[in-house]
């Protein structure tokens, strides 16, 4: 195993199928020469030369658009959104044409392409480059979804998305580019739609997706210390497809199911794992389904107000204790 | 210096009258100590997020600042502390916002890409580029509509011409003879990337302006009295009813792009060459050449440093804002709910 940053691993994760595939090419703002904002895809332009690693204008129409472009005609591109909060502006390429093409042609188009973007609260850059907004994509049909935890999980399922033959929106967290994990030596490829049990308790299942896993884990330690209370977290890692039987394994066996999302409360991936579970579950549950979520407000900038809505550890644990105690 | 009435526009040959360029460099000040203190705030982790700082394109916003009637409206980017101060925001409320202090012009809810300051005209700096230029051309319409003889000014960057609302948005000004003026303040860079490797023109938006109908300004950026002229004729042909006006003004960056960015990317020579034109400091040597006194400027200096040693201060005295304000102002009622 390789330790590795999860920043560090996007960069692997691009480099290991561009060396593997030439049809594999790789586009966005400043992503080449700059290495990407967050510095996540520094070496790619070096090692690729800039026929497969290209710089585009601030034209996120006419990026995505050019992959779909290019995906319908034999390349396998994945195109990089700076901030996941910038999809709104070329939305109409994803929802309307990315998405729908493959079905409304009866299947005559595929659309193997990746939509990688960083996602998420807690730099303190306020409402319109801190958001969560997995469940944007969630609710097209037509577009695969993902948001790794862990630098293993961005090698890992970011192969998995190349390589996939269907659209897939990969959600990197901004607050997880820093921190490091193991990743297996060589080539590795893990796969779409399978959650992972991370903690097994008895008590309760907690899921959560992207930085609120190690929320949960730390809420899961604390609730063990000093409460009693044993829980089970499930990371989601991949939203559509979404690994029903983990999930609901694992509820059934603790009765009991608390999301944690890091998005505003309506819609969130949470309400439809709850609503798969209060149907199909509901003689095993022990108790109504909680979730935990960032209250339905735009995201401050101040880090005392961001700190607020965001789910903590301490809210994490609170939640749980108010509804299970 | 903002008065109800526009001024009138000074053909090139007149010169402008001795308070106004006191007031010129006035707020090229201004602009220049608030920056350096965000910067030197950010080194003390007194101010968190993120910050693009105006450093070295001052002479822009200084200029429109002094020729802006008072009710015109300002549209700017995520690099709009200089855009929002030189409308009359205090400079308490500019740092109270970056620090994330109750005083601050949106209480620590927008940050520092998101200053605003409605009673100033300052309606919003907008941090998905290219978002604002339409929304600029609607308060025009506005104005247009409700008869008023208001403008909007709208200031973005090079790189924001690649994106696809610019070009809605200058057709649909012309188009609607809308009292706009755009100013693209061609720095030279998209973030980290020089604007010329991303673009098919050499002048980012003077070379698309004729597309619209629209001549073509070029202006020095870095000459602050250039910039108050221009200003001051597309403002009167706002107001006139002639339409929408598209700027480039040639300009340069101090620092990076934001906080994050030590713009290790841009040929030292190239920075060196514009660092000799440093706009304030062409425009004092101008002022001392036209025989104002150096008193005069030491002056507005002193009283400007003061001015934000004071700030600082309130700023820093300020406390954080109460929690509960991240639950208020969703909605018109000053509440946040969505069910029973
Ligand atoms: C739609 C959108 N795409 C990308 C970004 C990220 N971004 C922020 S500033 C910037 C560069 C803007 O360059 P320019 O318009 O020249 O303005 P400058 O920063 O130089 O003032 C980019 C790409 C964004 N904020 N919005
Ligand atoms: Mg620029």
């Amino acid at each position: 195993m390789a330790e590795l940053t999860y920043r560090d691993a996007v960069a692997a994760a691009i480099a290991q199928e561009m060396a593997r595939d030439p049809s594999v090419v790789f586009l966005g703002e400043d992503i080449a020469a700059a290495g990407g904002v967050f510095k996540a895809t520094v070496g790619l332009l070096d090692r690729f030369g800039p026929t497969r690693v290209r710089d585009t204008p601030i034209s996120e129409q006419a990026l995505i658009g050019a992959a779909m472009g290019a995906a319908m005609t034999g390349l396998k591109p994945i195109a990089e959104i700076m901030f996941s909060d910038f999809l709104a502006v070329c939305w109409d390429i994803i929802a309307n044409q990315i998405a729908k093409t493959r079905y409304m042609t009866n299947g005559q188009v595929t659309m193997p392409l990746v939509i990688r973007t960083a996602n998420g609260a807690g730099s303190r850059f306020g409402a319109q480059h801190s958001q969560s907004l997995e469940n944007w994509a969630m609710t097209v049909p037509g577009l695969k979804v993902v948001a790794p935890a862990t630098p293993a999980d961005v090698v890992g399922l970011m192969a998995a998305a190349v390589r996939d033959p269907d659209p897939v929106l990969f959600f990197e967290h901004k607050s997880l580019y820093a921190t490091k994990g193991p990743v297996p030596e060589g080539e590795w490829v893990d796969q779409l739609g399978k959650a992972k049990v991370l903690r097994i308790g008895d008590d309760v299942t907690i899921v959560a997706l992207a930085a609120m896993v190690p929320k949960a884990l730390a809420a899961a330690d604390r609730l063990a210390e000093q409460h009693g209370v044993t829980a089970t977290v499930v990371d989601v890692r991949s939203l559509v497809p979404l690994d029903t039987q983990t999930i609901l394994r694992e509820v059934a066996r603790t009765g009991r199911l608390v999301t944690v999302e890091e998005n505003p409360r309506l819609c969130g991936w949470g309400a439809e794992i709850a609503s798969i579970a209060s149907q199909e579950l509901f003689y095993d549950l022990d108790g109504p389904i909680l979730r935990v979520t960032t209250p339905h407000v735009p995201l401050p900038a101040a880090d005392n107000l961001e700190d607020h809505v965001i789910p903590s550890v301490e809210r994490i644990v609170r939640e749980v204790l108010q509804a299970y105690d | 210096m903002n008065t109800k009435h526009s001024r009138m526009a000074s053909p090139p040959d007149v010169p402008i009258d001795p308070a106004t360029r006191l007031a010129l460099y006035r707020k090229m000040m201004e602009v220049r100590a608030l920056e350096k203190r965000a910067y030197d705030l950010f080194l003390q982790n007194l101010i968190k997020g993120t910050s693009h700082l105006a450093l070295g394109q001052e002479a822009i916003a200084a200029a429109f600042g002094v020729a802006m009637r008072e009710d015109d409206y300002t549209f700017c980017t995520y690099r709009g502390h200089a855009h929002t101060l030189v409308r009359g925001a205090s400079m308490t409320g500019v740092l109270g916002e970056l620090m994330g202090r109750e005083c601050g012009l949106m209480a620590g809810k927008g940050g520092s890409m998101h200053l605003t300051s409605v009673p100033h005209g300052a309606m919003g700096s907008y941090a998905i580029v290219g978002a604002h230029l339409p929304i600029a051309a609607g308060a025009a319409w506005s104005a247009q509509y409700r008869g008023t003889e208001q403008a909007a000014v709208c200031f973005f960057g090079d790189g924001t011409t690649n994106i696809g609302a610019f070009h809605e948005a200058l057709n649909f000004a012309a188009v609607w003879k809308l009292p706009v003026v755009f100013v693209c303040e061609n720095n030279l860079y998209m973030e980290y990337t020089p604007i010329g490797a991303v673009t098919a023109v050499e002048h980012p938006a003077a070379d698309r302006a004729s597309a619209y109908g629209l001549e073509p300004l070029i202006v020095d950026g870095n000459d602050v009295e250039a910039m108050f002229k221009v200003a001051q004729t597309t403002l009167a042909r706002a107001r006139a009813g002639q339409g929408p006006s598209l700027i480039e003004a040639k300009t340069y960056r101090h620092s990076g792009h934001s906080r994050a960015d030590p713009a290790k990317y841009r040929p030292a020579e190239e920075v060196a060459a514009w660092m000799r034109r440093d706009p304030i400091k062409l425009y004092r040597e101008k002022l001392l050449q036209q025989g104002v006194e150096e008193a005069a400027i030491s002056k507005i200096e002193a009283s400007v440093a003061a001015e934000v040693d004071q700030a600082t201060e309130a700023a820093k005295a300020s406390s954080v804002p109460e929690e509960s304000i991240a639950m208020t102002e969703v909605w018109a009622n000053g509440d946040w709910s969505w069910r029973n």
